[in-house]
């Protein structure tokens, strides 16, 4: 069971990793060609992504998609998740169940509903577009971070202000919504990754006239592989890895994942 | 929260807000994709109003039939390969020490986040001829020379069982951690082996999880689009590829919302199961 265990181990470790690594050997070859074992050692393929104007444009429009439509997709979570877990509604069920069923269904289907909506409209292809539809898609993660904290804050704490003479609103401003504040950022940074990551939405809302990161990946690989996209996908595994390495040292990984709070207290 | 409150005129306002959203830019466009299933589709690309079941009556002929089932076959096959393994490795990762713990987290959530067209292209890479896995072989003087293992079923099953493995850890992960270890330690005080334990005490209890898992695995494989796009062959091609393909550049809009309505229907069949499964072990 032990060599198992260390085997089994050893294997998930390989598997996840397997790829990532041939991406990062290729990323530093100073041939144009993707070689094995790799000819020298250059960076050259990482400033490509700086100094050509198509990478560099495909890497503004995505980080200006995933910043504004994280932010919408908090807007919008953030009132819901309040609301259903503060207040007794009899519809709350469905209107947390339509919450999360944007995220819940194949991402084919909200891809195919936006482009037909736009289309009906007349407003094919606009960055607007792609900002919105990535907002309602990613918004179930906000929805359930921000639940979350609702459920575990300490009811009192509201209650307390409300009894010391605020009202519901000020109580709102000054207890609850600072206690809600580090949910909406960690439901943030997930719609932010993912919005950076997503494809499909974005390509069939684009209609081809904007081009987003993991877009213009798919474009450039029509043509055959340039180390130049192996580049990207490291600089993309890098800001994953980094992201949840900082939740792990500095956020509690562990239990925002839902271990066993005992987990949390064995061997600290 | 223990008081919760009547709603108030002001909590409905609050609440508008996300329900217009939600209306105006998921629910609409779901109910002008189902119009659109029944529009007549004119040639070249375009569809205008109408009411028939043509593209509808297409569901039922030799192509997409053939489509769906080799999607719910692969996606079975890779959530099984997925709950195979990911089972077995939560928990055993749930028993490590805090730091490899940790790392190992680290490792998943930075795979569950990567982007399927940089997964996919990875994969592409690893399996192909130019800089993969058999020029390490040639290198290392076990083949003569490299080879493609790429178009190919077997490189769409990897791929897709890379992409839904961290959320299949994901799903397991809180119940398995849950596992009160007094139970194992009461089995193996029994005189039972570490592997009997397993079998008898852990695999029975994770039953109701091993099922989720799964399920939730071979749902999140259904809506891959982009691994059977670059791993594999049109023969390999998914229901979401497929869908795709007759919106994007076969210009059958209609067409692709009757299969996407399928496609809702099946992905939310399996959803239920699940949850109706999770409702009757939490009883």
């Amino acid at each position: 069971m032990r060599a198992l265990k260390w085997v089994l181990t050893t294997f998930v470790v390989l598997f996840i990793l397997a790829p990532l690594i041939v991406v990062a050997v290729v990323s530093f070859n100073q041939n144009r060609y993707m070689d094995f074992p790799p000819e020298g050692f250059s960076f050259h393929w990482y400033a490509e992504l700086w100094n050509d104007v198509g990478w560099r444009d495909a890497i503004v429009t995505s980080l200006l998609v995933a910043a504004t439509s994280a932010a919408l997709a908090v807007v919008i979570a953030t009132p819901m998740a309040f609301v259903l877990r503060a207040y007794d509604i009899r519809l709350a069920p469905a209107i947390f169940a339509l919450g999360i069923l944007p995220f819940l269904l194949p991402p084919v289907i909200s891809a195919l509903g936006a482009l037909v909506f736009w289309s009906s409209l007349g407003f094919s292809g606009r960055l607007e577009n792609i900002i919105i539809s990535h907002a309602i898609f990613f918004s179930t993660l906000p929805l359930i971070t921000v639940s979350l904290a609702m459920e575990t804050m300490d009811p009192a704490l509201p209650e307390a202000a409300q009894t010391l003479g605020a009202n519901p609103r000020t109580s709102f401003r000054t207890v609850t919504l600072p206690l809600l504040v580090p949910s909406m950022i960690t439901g943030y940074a997930a719609a932010f990754v993912l919005s950076l990551n997503e494809y499909i939405i974005a390509f069939m809302v684009s209609r081809f006239s904007v081009v987003t990161l993991p877009i213009k990946i798919v474009n450039d690989l029509r043509y055959g592989f340039t180390p130049t996209i192996a580049a990207v996908a490291v600089v993309f595994i890098l800001i994953a890895t980094t992201t949840f390495a900082l939740f792990a040292l500095f956020g509690n990984l562990l239990k925002f994942l839902g271990a066993d709070p005992a987990i949390l207290e064995r061997e600290r | 929260m223990s008081e919760v409150r009547r709603p108030t005129r002001g909590s409905w306002a609050v609440l508008a807000f996300p329900l217009a959203m939600l209306t105006l830019f998921f629910l609409a466009p779901f109910a002008i994709m189902v119009a659109t299933s029944f529009y007549h589709r004119i040639e070249g690309g375009f569809y205008e109003p109408a009411f028939e079941f043509a593209s509808w009556q297409r569901l039922l002929q030799g192509v997409f039939l053939e489509r769906t089932l080799f999607s719910i076959g692969i996606c079975l096959l890779a959530g099984a390969v997925c709950i195979v393994i990911a089972f077995p490795f939560t928990y055993f990762l749930t028993r490590m020490r805090r730091r490899s713990h940790v790392a190992l987290l680290v490792l998943i959530m930075s795979a569950l986040v990567l982007s399927e067209v940089i997964v996919g292209f990875a994969w592409s890479v690893l399996l192909g001829r130019a800089a993969g896995i058999s020029n390490v072989l040639v290198w290392l003087g076990v083949m003569s020379e490299p080879a493609a293992y790429q178009p190919s079923f077997l490189a769409v099953l990897l791929g897709l069982s890379y992409i839904a493995f961290p959320y299949c850890i994901l799903a397991l992960y809180p119940q398995l951690s849950r596992l009160d270890p007094e139970l194992t330690e009461a089995a193996q005080t029994m005189g039972a082996s570490p592997w009997r334990t397993f079998w008898t005490v852990v695999v029975p209890i994770g039953r109701p999880i091993i099922l989720a898992g799964f399920l939730l695995a071979f749902v999140f494989t259904l809506g891959s689009y982009l691994i059977p796009a670059f791993l594999g062959r049109p023969e390999h091609w998914t229901l979401s590829v497929f869908i795709s393909d007759q919106a994007t550049f076969n210009a059958n809009v209609p067409f692709a919302a009757a299969m996407a309505l399928f496609l809702t229907v099946l992905s939310l069949g399996v959803v239920g199961i699940v949850t109706w499964f999770e409702g009757r072990t939490r009883r």
